[in-house]
């Protein structure tokens, strides 16, 4: 178990590497840069602030020096945020993104699980075709169209919730982005979980199980749930790892100060060191939770635990 | 009233708790402001809030002319070469330190020094030395600014330039605390360090929520609203649905498609302006269509319906342009071509017979491109003056979109582009600030265009010191663009903001200024919806 830890551990950081190296060589390839303005500088005030930001040296540099920095745990300063460091920026955007996504995680979770698990017991009859039609919905209907309809119900009609902002500490702020997030989340986590038991419960130990006489209840909760849980816990690596970061389009809708908005502000600015920190913080939070998820599936599945 | 009414009414007066706060003026900003160092400042965002920070030696007026602000008062030498600004009496920092003439001289060094990266240290060009400095060529104290008293500036000219007072109102030539240039390079414009001059000083900033200002009791005249917050707004739907629900007093824009469902539902809230700012198409004449072709570029601009274009596509909101030069540019005289009064046909007509000399027709139809940086409006207004070119002239227009920084690139190098979309804000109240980036050697003339009589209009014009003969090099220099056409103009942009009925005092700004110190809060909440 250490050991299969231990190499796990020595796996991402090695994955992290590379896609630092891919990303920074990337983002350099793009046209244009940092200091490409609708207002052009004075060649003397360019060549200055690219100075300071080191972008007159070769990129073979420019590279070693920051992987120099990260490996110190120096994230750089960002290029379109003035005198803010990255780690600054993403100390300040993660703990509103990190609480929206894990309320919406807690939320979408359990009931999307109850919902396709309902959904599977008859498949066909008319549970199924309305979480079918839920689920369809959800998973189709974009933040951006979902966001702004529950402002307008919510905060410009009934005047019940506010329409954006974020006070630290005001449940009102959270309600309607984390119902925001949730939604397709649920959708999706519903339509794995109701395809996953649809799998378990036509499994040749299910047939055992019903063969000896115990009532559906028992086992559809008792011996069907952990093993019909597979595809939604492969999703949730992935998924935890997206809605932690923050979602760019949430936040600016209810003008939330997280981290979402990096990940697409920063590449149209060609806020390099921006974009990389945020890429970083993602690539780790996935490492960190397939990790997590494949512990998860020893305790889901016996079959793996051997492997 | 029985139970269940009392609690669902409770319910519902809660919200009041957010939706109203009667102190804070609540201002939509746009985007996130980049810095908030006077010297730095780039966007309209940041902008927006510095000019409430600090207060220069001029400010802009309603009508757009420069008037007094920590100056009280200024005169000029005969040769029009030598400005001396009195200062107010017993001016103070947001820390109570007096405010001397030698902050001004320090905050202008820091503006043009090279080190600072100052986005619009070209503004103070006009000044001794700057030119040099910027260049790198002269240090930073060489600069023709100096302090013989506390409460006296004296500012030398390279050139005469009757600008000058109105460039001083740009954050650019705001003043500069000793202790704020002590320290590193712009980690002073923070909560709790920066030193500010204006009628508010900082209180919090949320990187990606808001910029909370307080009022300066040590400013002059002490302002009315006691807090203003700067809000991010990103997406202009999402803003005016918080206002909508009363969270905002002001916002910073408007969705231009909802503009007939505002004018509507919230009479009397938008307010509607002309703005110092044109939207154009640049032509590259570095290469062929474009190169040696004015017939050409002229018949492209004759068949453009611009009455149509503000109409169908901005709805309203903005107004049609014949002339580079917005029209409320201060002392501008402005200029059309003759045929822009023709009616339409005539000039299909006429277009028709240049694009035929230019060695176009049927047969032979022009084939280009429009490039443009991805956004909603830019691509309908493409595809409507492709729509007018194919109808008019047969010409076969494709139509590319770029990313911006892309498209940037793309559009300095001048080796990709044909027609390209472009727009021009003016940094001072002046006709030199749009008709400048025409210039052979300036760095905005993604064009190419070398136009000999041109410059020689603008150095007349840069060299006047009588007002007159300045305004008329000027207009000769517009006249000159409108004969060559390097660029097509097609519309002034408006500013266009929904303003709350709480709030009192907005007037109408040519540059879109408003200085929070102008506004007041009536108390009532009415009128709202």
């Amino acid at each position: 178990m250490t050991l299969m830890l231990l190499r796990r551990a020595i796996a991402g950081l090695v994955t992290l590497f590379a896609l630092l190296t891919l990303s920074f060589f990337l983002l350099r390839a793009a046209p244009g840069g940092p200091l490409d303005r609708e207002r052009s500088l004075p060649p003397r005030i360019e060549a200055a602030i690219a100075a300071q930001y080191h972008l007159d040296e070769p990129l073979w540099r420019q590279y070693v020096r920051y992987a120099g920095d990260v490996l110190r745990g120096d994230l750089g300063p960002s290029f379109q945020y003035d005198g803010y460091h990255v780690s600054d920026l993403i100390a300040a955007g993660l703990p509103a993104s990190l609480l929206l996504g894990a309320l919406a995680l807690a939320l979408a979770l359990p009931l999307g699980i109850v919902l396709g698990f309902t959904a599977a017991q008859r498949p066909g009859g008319w549970r199924d075709r309305a979480l079918t039609l839920f689920s369809m919905t959800g998973v189709s209907l974009p933040n951006f169209v979902v966001a702004p309809l529950l402002v307008l119900v919510f905060a410009v009609t009934l005047r019940w919730l506010p329409a954006g902002g974020w006070r630290a500490g005001a449940w009102q702020d959270v309600v309607l982005p984390v119902i925001a997030l949730a939604l397709p989340q649920m959708a999706y986590v519903a339509r794995l979980a109701r395809a996953g038991m649809i799998e378990t419960l036509a499994a040749p130990f299910m047939l055992t199980a019903r063969a000896k006489g115990l009532p559906p209840r028992l086992l559809l909760w008792r011996h069907a749930f952990r093993p019909a849980l597979l595809p939604v816990l492969s999703y949730l690596g992935p998924a935890a790892a997206g809605l932690l970061t923050g979602s760019v389009v949430v936040e600016q809708i209810f003008g939330i100060p997280g981290i979402g908005r990096y990940f697409v502000q920063g590449a149209l600015n060609r806020d390099y060191t921006l974009v990389l920190g945020v890429v970083l913080l993602y690539g780790a939070l996935i490492v960190l939770f397939n990790l997590l998820v494949d512990l998860l599936y020893g305790w889901l599945d016996p079959r793996l635990r051997s492997a | 009233m029985r139970a269940p009414t009392f609690v669902l009414a409770l319910v519902l007066s809660c919200p009041s708790a957010w939706a109203t706060a009667t102190e804070v003026l609540r201002i939509g900003n746009g985007p996130e402001p980049e810095t908030l160092d006077p010297h730095r400042v780039e966007g309209v965002s940041a902008g927006n809030i510095v000019r409430d920070l600090f207060e220069g030696l001029t400010a802009v007026g309603d009508d757009g002319a420069p008037v007094p602000a920590a100056a009280e008062s200024w005169s000029v030498g005969a040769d029009g070469l030598r400005y001396r600004f009195r200062l107010r009496d017993d001016l103070r920092w947001s820390n109570g330190d007096p405010l001397v003439a030698a902050d001004f001289v320090r905050g202008l060094r820091r503006s043009v020094a090279p080190s600072t990266g100052s986005h619009f240290a070209r503004m103070l060009e006009p000044i001794r030395n700057a030119a040099a400095i910027i260049d790198g060529r002269l240090p930073a104290d060489t600069l023709g600014v100096h302090a013989p008293d506390a409460q006296t500036l004296e500012i030398e000219l390279e050139a005469p330039n009757p600008t000058l007072p109105a460039l001083l109102a740009h954050p650019c030539a705001f003043p500069l605390h000793a202790d704020n240039a002590a320290a590193s390079t712009t980690a002073f414009a923070r909560p709790g360090r920066l030193i500010s001059n204006g009628a508010y000083r900082l209180a919090d900033w949320v990187v990606q929520s808001h910029v909370a200002l307080v009022r300066n009791e040590h400013y002059r005249d002490p302002a009315a609203i006691a807090r203003v917050h700067y809000v991010v707004t990103e997406d202009i739907h999402a803003e005016l649905q918080r206002f909508r629900a009363g969270e905002l007093d002001i916002t910073a824009e408007i969705p231009p498609l909802q503009a007939e469902r505002i004018r509507r539902e919230l009479p009397g809230a938008l307010r509607v302006a002309p703005y110092l700012g044109v939207y154009y198409y640049g032509l590259n004449l570095t290469r062929p269509p474009f190169a040696g072709a004015p017939q050409l570029r002229r018949a492209l601009s004759m068949v453009i319906d611009r009455e149509l274009l503000v109409q169908k596509v901005l709805h309203g909101l903005g107004l049609p342009a014949y002339g580079f030069v917005p029209p409320k540019t201060a002392g501008h005289v402005p200029q059309t071509p003759a045929w822009s009064a023709w009616p339409l046909a005539r000039r299909i007509e006429e277009a028709r017979r240049l694009y035929r000399q230019a060695g176009y027709g049927q047969d032979r139809p022009l084939q280009v491109e429009i490039r443009y940086n991805t956004h909603e409006t830019h691509r309908r207004i493409a595809t409507v003056v492709a729509a007018m070119w194919k109808q008019t002239l047969g010409v076969q227009t494709r139509l590319v979109n770029e990313e911006f920084k892309v498209f940037l690139h793309h559009r300095r190098l001048r080796r990709d582009t044909q027609v390209f979309r472009a727009a021009w804000m003016a940094d001072f109240n002046d006709p030199m600030s749009f008709l400048g980036i025409l210039h052979s050697a300036h760095g905005k003339n993604d064009s190419g265009w070398v136009d000999a009589d041109f410059d020689a209009h603008l150095a007349v014009a840069a060299a006047s010191v009588d007002g007159e003969r300045r305004a008329e090099a000027l207009a000769a220099a517009e006249r000159r663009v409108l004969e060559d056409v390097p660029v097509i103009p097609l519309y002034v942009y408006v500013s266009k903001h929904l303003v709350a009925p709480r709030v009192r005092g907005w007037r109408d700004h040519p540059l879109d200024y408003h200085y929070s110190k102008d506004l007041t809060l009536a108390d009532s909440q009415e009128g709202r919806g």
